[in-house]
């Protein structure tokens, strides 16, 4: 078993003929993804590698059937194609598009929410159920089939950090990239609840970082509702207050979303928190 | 800009012009507030602020604040505003809550300070869905929850539709009026405003323009070359991949006893200029020493050395560098690196360790 995705998720690429769908699409097949078409209003009738069908809109891939989709368009028209996916009835759906206005990203997840559709990022590097499916970015060769899952808010970092449990010896289940924009699809809470239900995982990593206060409502569910162990990593602890860190994410304000409130909410939940990205795996069974 | 956004939509505001030069001036008519126009919070209390009750004492506070200086910023432009009779002082936003997913519209008729002195209690915080919209009974609960005057309700269900609609129409972070007056005349007013738009909305909203007042000039010349860049008080350069990675490795530099003397984020980029660019601003921060940390990925390590070799002959460094490489084309990476004379190490914690140590103190 696994969360969100699996072997049998079919999946299609919205914006599969640009610089970043096309290779990351390339990628995904690499990885052993079902990528089952393209869209792209102006190839229609191609193919993408030779084998991929392309056609023209999200409701003419309904014949093969896709389960999820990885949106790579510009931010001006994500909007449009999430909707398109929607009304498609699509129940996965990536964003990998940056600054994406959050107005239309409110929107975005409300309605997907309404048609019993999630939405990864958008600004994030997706989803991967390692040895299964990968909708996204995450460069293929890090991971290694074990049982931790790991959830973050950042991308790179994500890598950091999946590399560091690889290189100790374990592996991971599912990995999971939320956004790191003010309003995406899921959160911590989100991933908690289907990780604890998942059979293939055993421990979990929860990657968070200044602003908001999604860590420390995610410590209160651990309290309550899961029995797994969890650790975690914080980063933005150096970050001077109000200032901007590169992500919409990551800012403090005035005391609230500090990195402190968040480690004190952790180590209150029994959740312990490395100091580095390579000490997690330490601090993992 | 925030007055004229409200003025546009029908919110009332106080009359006033604006002035650059005395000869502007208008003659006296009744008594004014003079407000430098700068953006920084705190003007009145830095002294950019005058209160004129006659011609001379007009003259006089346009005199003394065109030219001054404003923590560093230039008063070049003041607002010239009828003086309001205050009776009170409430306060009304609405602003994003991200983890609720949701606007939530706050009001307090404690207004005048900031919200966040105001107790709890006080304070009317309520989401408004958006699926639903503002809609009056929303508006009606605010009213009975600050126990206004009937009259002076009724003019506060007209004003937070139309700020509902600024917030959605002009793809607002925060759109507040503090103070919103109640006068002594019994009329309620938008004393001051604060509207902040998301700045990746900006490329369907052409007449703003993007104004940060916190920034630095050289965060401002990394901004219009593309850059995440911020300058912190430290010492040792920095530069990284991803702001999550990027932070973390302030962080790590900071428990090393490191001091960083700014924070920037290449992002996903396969372009060996934009790397070298990136040494550029560096440089122009004057650190001591400088560490790249890159976990390759979209950004491959060997775009990334290449990168450095370039700076290091353009800008023709001085500073020791010391570069972490881990992930796509690392090891291509780090041997392009060895024959240029440049650190190069697998993992972060060795990285750090160095710069530090070649960085010295403050």
């Amino acid at each position: 078993m696994s969360v969100y995705v699996n072997e049998n998720t079919k999946v299609i690429v919205q914006g599969i003929t640009g610089h970043q769908g096309s290779f990351h699409a390339g990628e995904m097949i690499a990885y052993g993804t079902k990528v089952v078409a393209g869209i792209s209003p102006t190839k229609a009738g191609t193919k993408f590698m030779d084998k991929v069908p392309i056609v023209a809109s999200v409701r003419d891939s309904l014949e093969f059937q896709p389960d999820a989709t990885m949106i790579s368009v510009p931010a001006p028209f994500v909007k449009d194609a999430a909707y398109e996916a929607i009304d498609a009835g699509l129940k996965i759906i990536y964003i990998l598009t940056e600054h994406v206005p959050f107005h239309d990203s409110l929107d975005i997840v409300l309605n997907a929410k309404r048609k019993g559709a999630v939405v990864f990022g958008p600004n994030g590097p997706g989803i991967t159920s390692v040895g299964k499916c990968k909708i996204g970015i995450m460069p293929n060769k890090i991971f290694k089939k074990g049982n931790v899952a790991i959830a973050s808010r950042s991308g790179t970092l994500t890598y950091e950090i999946v590399d560091a449990v690889t290189k100790s010896g374990r592996g991971e289940s599912t990995v999971i990239g939320l956004g790191g924009d003010p309003v995406v699809g899921l959160n911590y809470i989100d991933v908690l609840e289907q990780f604890e239900k998942d059979p293939d995982t055993e421990q979990i990593v929860l990657v968070g970082e200044i602003g908001g206060s999604n860590e420390e409502l995610a410590a209160q569910y651990i309290k309550k509702h899961v029995t797994k162990k969890v650790v975690a990593y914080i980063t933005g602890r150096s970050a001077p207050p109000g200032k901007r860190m590169g992500h919409a994410g990551a800012i403090i304000e005035k005391g609230v979303g500090t990195a402190e409130s968040k480690i004190k909410a952790f180590n209150e939940a029994g959740v312990k928190v490395a100091d580095y990205p390579d000490n997690v795996p330490e601090l993992l069974d | 800009m925030g007055k004229q956004i409200f003025r546009n939509y029908g919110i009332p505001v106080p009359n006033g012009y604006v002035v650059e030069k005395e000869s502007d001036l208008k003659p006296f008519e009744k008594p004014v507030v003079v407000k430098s126009q700068i953006l920084l919070g705190g003007r009145g209390k830095s002294g950019g602020i005058k209160f004129a009750k006659s011609q001379s004492e007009l003259t006089q506070a346009v005199k003394e604040l065109l030219g001054s200086k404003i923590r560093d910023l230039k008063v070049t432009k003041l607002l010239i505003e009828d003086m309001i009779k205050i009776k009170k002082e409430m306060y009304v936003s609405i602003a994003l809550d991200r983890t609720a997913r949701a606007p939530v519209f706050i009001a307090t008729t404690e207004g005048g300070v900031e919200i966040e002195s105001v107790a709890h209690e006080k304070i009317f915080t309520r989401h408004i869905d958006p699926l639903l919209g503002y809609s009056d009974f929303i508006g009606r609960e605010a009213v009975a929850f600050m126990k206004l005057d009937p009259e002076i309700g009724k003019q506060f269900m007209k004003i937070l539709p139309i700020l509902y609609k600024i917030f959605m129409e002009e793809d607002c972070e925060l759109v507040e009026i503090n103070p919103l007056v109640i006068t002594e005349e019994g009329s309620l007013i938008a004393a001051d405003s604060k509207v902040i738009i998301d700045s990746d909305s900006l490329y369907r909203h052409k007449e703003f323009t993007v104004t940060d007042p916190e920034k630095t000039p050289l965060e401002l010349e990394a901004q219009s070359k593309g850059y995440a860049f911020i300058e912190l008080d430290g010492n040792i350069g920095v530069i990284a991949n991803g702001a999550g990675l990027t932070m973390a490795t302030l962080d790590a530099l900071t428990l090393h006893k490191g001091k960083p003397r700014n924070f920037l984020d290449l992002g996903g980029t396969d372009n060996t200029d934009i790397v070298a660019n990136a040494f550029d601003l560096v440089l122009k921060a004057k650190p001591t020493a400088i560490l790249v940390n890159i976990f390759g990925g979209v950004t491959k390590c060997d775009t990334v050395a290449n990168g450095i070799v370039m700076a290091k002959q353009k800008f023709s460094i001085k500073q020791p560098i010391v570069v972490r490489l881990s992930g796509v084309r690392d090891e291509e990476g780090r041997k392009i690196l060895k024959d240029n004379g440049v650190d190069s190490y697998p993992t972060m914690m060795e990285a750090i360790e160095r710069v530090v140590k070649l960085a010295g103190g403050n």
